[in-house]
């Protein structure tokens, strides 16, 4: 029998030297397999007498535990070695950008839009619409605009060949709602409207956003407060100067322009304010009593104030945008600023 | 309206600085458009005589002038201009001057000092012919400031006067307004009856007399039309934007900006028989003054003599009985017009003068026998002769009635109480007159003013005066209610934003479009054309929007994009009761953007579906149909509850080519309103038992849709097949030519138990039937 010592010895140099895994499985064999040379020693047990057997039994199996020891380690460290290849060869450069499809982003006149709707929704105004090709009762008569109407002329109306016309505001909504529905109302109405009209500062195609407010108490103040309160949230700005000056608009009366300090220079004249400080950017009144009466609103029990106002313009304002006609020419290179 | 500032402060003036009159008009609804110094800033010019003019020993083209400027002595000044010449009255700077870009000093021209330069309008920034030396009148005042002599330092003011402010037209009415809003005191020109001399009048003879309530004639003999306007005259003229042309017709446009009354004078001699006021008669022309010839429509009013029209009533006067630089008599003119009988006639004669500006809005008719003696007294003052007596023909002018305002109504629509006593008196500075009546005041409005008839025009007016900025921005009470709020409806927005997710960005195009476009992407569409388009591109309105999205990748190809995907939510036009509103959208060039992990690839037919699919929550009803702008082959028409609702297709490569695009771009549109429905989500319970997946493979003609095979198996499934889908097409080698293989997938699911073997082979075997009765597909071994 050979030496049990001489075969440790042996094994663990031979464990030691395995570079990978399956060598060291190879050398297991070789000294723990079922024809293993440990393996071969314990078999020559069989022939011992019983008192030499047991010592050197237990020789043996020290022997064979050293071995197995020497072993779990030696797997230990190649697996954990393996391992750390593994993930060294798996390793991502992360700095690559992401995979898929890019994103789309909304048109910065609809992400306007958007924003004005959300703010006239959160104090309980509901969205209307109506159409764009429309007859010229809606456009005008019912909206105290007579044939003739020096107001008429300022509207560049576009007209289709079979007589009806292109909306030249959202006005005619206000008409189509209060003709089907009884007060008291909270309508905002957005879309397209048309003037014949096409140079640096007009396009011959526009939005608006028609706001109207009918019911037994709401007054000019009421009218102030509101149109106030939305700008200066639209713009966040809490301390955004506003006025109001008289106008004339034939469905509403009193009618005014409102203003804000200009967003651009915060007041101290530019360009954009042509030097007054002041940014024109809203039509509004009370409802004149003659459209309500088109529609068979009672004057003496409801009172209304209606506003208008020009979505590219307050999108100008907000987004610096210096030309309008960038709206419409859909380049992408402009619209893609909008996309976050 | 633009006027001088002078001239406005010569009527009225408030302790106001420009800026601050600028301010109080605006707030008071005159909007102050623009104010414009009436000359540039320049210093220390005076009215100079040249005395004398002698060529400069060392150059040709220089001439030393001994100059007066109003000292005791002569200065000397070297001058290169040509008209220099002894006796000329020219603006000379002096040493010191700051002229518009330079400054004037002491300086030797070729050996002589000079001291001073004699100037040109140019030099000085004033409006005029460059060519030499500004000439200035024989009694220009020498040694005086020149910008005093002229009255330089003035500010054009230009308003944007609203439609309903026509009693602003005029300086007596802007007077008016500026002493009611600021309080001053006005002092209106005085004006007094003209001695008459003469007693010729003309007939006159008012048909229409709704139309021209009051028509007021006189015959002024022997004056001279070739007089001089006088400077001051000329100037107020000149700095409202209105050209002098020949005295008399220079007075009646001055008595139009001073008063607001439009006049007009006729050459007497070209007047046969007397005056007839009537509307035109069916075919008659008249050569107006601006030389067009109007083609006059019967509810055209006209001023006419025996032979026909001479003037176009309240717009323009004819040419043939205009005044002329030798004209001696004349019959001056001064009406007034019902406003209903001017209005929209300039127009669609494509005129629009001050004087039907003004009759279309409402002229004073208390005043116009007060213009009629001012025009007549200036006429005498500047071009001599003798008037004859003024011809009045009168009919029913309108009434001005008192009108009831309610101070408690004042307050309901204000906001705010205002005071009755105030705002009686702001009425009544704005020439109302004004009773109390316990809640009520009685306002009866002046004759100027058209626009006050109902309460609420005095409510305006009450709130005008009292400040809009007085008025408080309160935040309004209203009961707290929620808005409704329809789950089965997607908002647009919410639409909108799910297309960005899918990697589309949105574009808008305008709704009108090229013609060429419409005929080119359907030939039988009938879009409905504009009458009077912009330009002939934008002519139609579109009953797609695909022409916008070709177009807009057309822009985008050309500023080097190579992937566009867009999309646009907007109407299509059919007629006034059909204008739905679409989803379009098309895509070009690869699936992903270009990037260092995906095989670039282009987008085709079905990434669109995929991305419809995505957007609509469950699978297309899409079926093989033929659209003309798309490709036969790969065009899908989009079917929801029994109804056409768009199409999806790659674009028809006749198309490809006419629109000039180096790949094929795909496109679809779908009605936007199916688009937004969803159904209520509803659970259903869950299966508690495992289900069992089972893939078929099934050979079938070529011409057997996909969808009707798997539409046959869903129909005749039993109800514990939870769900049948295809997982792969496949055609080519192992399946026989004119066939195709398709590898659907089934899943089944009883809620209730465990299924047996046996129950899912019945199945199976009952699908496997199905198929080949509906789809002749058989199963492939």
């Amino acid at each position: 029998m050979r030496n049990p010592n001489e075969i440790v010895a042996e094994a663990l140099n031979a464990i030691q030297a395995c570079p990978d895994l399956p060598s060291l499985e190879q050398v297991k064999a070789i000294y723990l397999g079922k024809n293993g040379q440990m393996t071969e020693l314990l078999k020559s047990l069989g022939g011992m007498p019983a008192d030499e057997r047991k010592t050197a039994g237990a020789r043996i199996n020290e022997a064979k535990q050293a071995v197995e020891a020497t072993l779990k380690i030696r797997r230990d460290t190649l697996q954990q070695a393996e391992l750390d290849r593994q993930l060294a060869a798996e390793t991502l450069d992360v700095t690559l950008p992401g995979r898929g499809l890019g994103s789309g982003g909304l048109h910065p006149v609809s992400r306007t839009l958007t924003r004005i709707q959300a703010l006239f929704r959160s104090i309980g105004f509901e969205v209307a619409t109506g159409p764009e090709i429309e007859t010229d009762f809606y456009n005008f008569t019912a909206l105290n605009i007579p044939e003739d109407h020096p107001a008429r002329a300022m509207h560049d109306t576009f007209y289709m060949q079979s007589g009806e016309l292109l909306r030249t505001h959202t006005s005619p909504v206000q008409v189509r709602y209060m003709k089907t529905h009884q007060p008291p109302l909270r309508i905002i109405a957005p879309g397209r409207v048309y003037r014949c009209d096409s140079d640096v500062t007009h396009t011959p195609m526009f939005h608006q956003v028609e706001g109207l407010w009918v019911d037994e108490t709401v007054s000019f103040a009421d009218l102030k407060g509101v149109l106030a309160d939305f700008m200066r949230n639209f713009f966040e700005r809490d301390d955004l100067p506003v006025r109001f000056r008289p106008s004339f608009f034939p469905f509403t009366e009193p009618s005014a322009e409102m203003d804000i300090g200009c967003v651009m220079c915060g007041g101290d004249g530019c360009r954009v304010c042509s030097h007054t400080g002041w940014l024109e950017v809203l039509g509004c009144g009370m409802v004149h009593p003659n459209v309500f009466k088109h529609v068979d609103i009672d004057t003496e029990r409801y009172v209304g104030f209606a506003f208008g106002l020009g979505v590219e313009r307050l999108a100008m304002l907000r987004y610096g945008v210096d030309d309008l006609r960038l709206f419409f020419e859909n380049d992408l290179r402009f619209l893609k600023k909008f996309t976050h | 309206m633009q006027f001088p500032e002078s001239w406005l402060r010569n009527l009225v003036n408030p302790a106001l600085n420009t800026a601050q009159l600028s301010h109080v008009l605006t707030m008071a609804g005159l909007e102050v458009e623009a104010t414009t110094p009436a000359a540039p800033p320049f210093t220390n010019v005076v009215v100079a005589e040249i005395l004398s003019a002698d060529k400069h020993p060392d150059a040709d083209r220089l001439r030393v002038c001994q100059v007066d400027v109003g000292e005791a002595s002569p200065v000397t000044i070297v001058c290169g201009a040509p008209n220099a010449a002894a006796g000329l009255k020219v603006p000379c700077a002096r040493p010191g001057a700051a002229l518009p870009g330079f400054e004037i000093t002491v300086a030797t021209v070729r050996g002589v000092e000079s001291f001073g330069m004699l100037c040109s309008t140019k030099e000085l920034g004033l409006e005029g012919a460059a060519d030499g030396l500004m000439v200035l009148p024989d009694d220009a005042p020498v040694g005086e400031d020149f910008r005093a002599w002229l009255n330089l330092d003035d500010t054009l003011i230009t308003l944007k006067l609203t439609p309903n402010r026509a009693d602003c037209l005029s300086m007596q009415g802007l007077a008016r307004e500026v002493g009611a809003i600021t309080g001053a005191e006005v002092r209106l020109p005085h004006i007094q009856e003209v001695e008459i001399r003469i007693q010729d009048t003309v007939p006159v003879l008012v048909q229409a007399s709704e139309a021209c309530p009051l028509y007021l004639s006189r015959v002024v003999r022997g004056l001279n039309a070739q007089a001089t306007t006088p400077r001051w005259m000329v100037e107020r003229l000149e700095r409202s934007g209105i050209r002098p042309l020949l005295a008399p017709v220079d007075i009646t446009n001055y008595v139009l900006l001073e008063l607001g009354q439009p006049m007009h004078a006729f050459a007497l001699s070209r007047i046969q028989g007397g005056i007839e006021v009537r509307m035109a008669r069916a075919g008659e022309q008249l050569q107006l003054l601006n030389g067009q010839t109007a083609e006059l429509a019967p509810d055209m009013l006209v001023i006419a003599d025996a032979n026909g029209p001479l003037a176009l009533a309240g717009i323009m006067g004819g040419l043939a009985s205009s005044v002329e630089r030798f004209t001696v008599d004349v019959l001056l003119e001064a009406a007034f017009f019902a406003p209903a009988a001017i209005a929209g006639r300039a127009r669609r004669l494509g005129l629009s003068t001050d004087s039907s500006h003004r009759f279309e809005r409402g002229v004073d008719f208390g005043a116009t026998r007060q213009a009629m003696e001012r025009a007549t007294e200036l006429l005498l003052l500047i071009c001599g002769g003798q008037a004859g007596p003024v011809n009045e023909t009168v009919a029913t002018l309108p009434v001005r009635t008192p009108i009831n305002l309610r101070m408690s109504r004042l307050k309901r629509v204000a906001g705010v109480e205002l005071d009755a006593s105030q705002v009686t008196r702001d009425l009544v500075a704005l020439g109302a007159y004004v009773e109390q009546q316990g809640d009520s005041l009685m306002v009866t409005p002046p004759s100027f003013r058209f626009d006050l008839a109902i309460e609420e025009d005095l409510i305006e007016e009450a709130v005008r005066l009292f400040g809009y900025d007085n008025i408080p921005a309160q935040p309004p009470a209203a009961p707290s209610r929620m808005l409704p709020q329809d789950e089965t409806t997607l908002a647009d927005d919410t639409l909108r934003q799910m297309l960005v997710g899918l990697d589309y960005q949105e574009v808008i195009t305008y709704s009108f479009v090229d013609p060429s476009w419409e005929a080119a992407l359907d030939a039988k569409a009938k879009p409905m054309p504009l009458a009077n388009p912009i330009a002939s591109q934008l002519s139609v309105m579109r009953t797609t929007l695909w022409g916008g999205l070709i177009e807009t990748l057309r822009h985008n190809l050309n500023r080097q994009h190579e992937r566009v995907r867009i999309f646009e939510l907007g109407r299509v036009y059919a007629s006034l009761a059909a204008q739905p509103m679409k989803l379009g959208g098309l895509a070009y060039g690869d699936v992903h953007p270009e990037q260092w992990g995906v095989q670039g690839r282009r987008v085709d037919f079905f990434d669109l579906k995929g991305d419809l699919e995505r957007l609509l929550g469950h699978a297309l009803d899409a079926r093989a149909s033929t659209h003309p702008a798309l490709h036969p082959g790969q065009s899908a028409e989009l079917w929801a509850d029994g109804r056409s609702i768009g199409w999806l297709g790659a674009m028809h490569p006749r198309l490809v080519q006419a629109f000039d695009l180096p790949a094929v771009p795909m496109l679809f549109e779908l009605d936007a309103q199916v688009l937004t429905k969803r159904a209520l989500p509803r659970h259903a319970g869950l299966s508690r038992f495992p289900h069992v997946r089972r893939d078929l493979a099934f050979v079938l003609g070529l011409e057997t849709p996909a969808g009707e095979l798997l539409s046959a198996l869903r129909e005749h499934a039993p109800p514990h097949v939870s769900s049948i889908d295809i997982f792969d097409e496949y055609r080519g080698k192992g399946v026989p030519e004119n066939q195709k293989s398709l590898a659907i997938r089934v899943v089944i699911q009883d809620t209730e138990r465990t299924l047996t073997d046996r129950e899912v082979e019945n199945t199976i075997q009952k699908l496997v039937e199905t198929a080949l009765r509906q789809c002749n597909a058989s199963l492939r071994t």
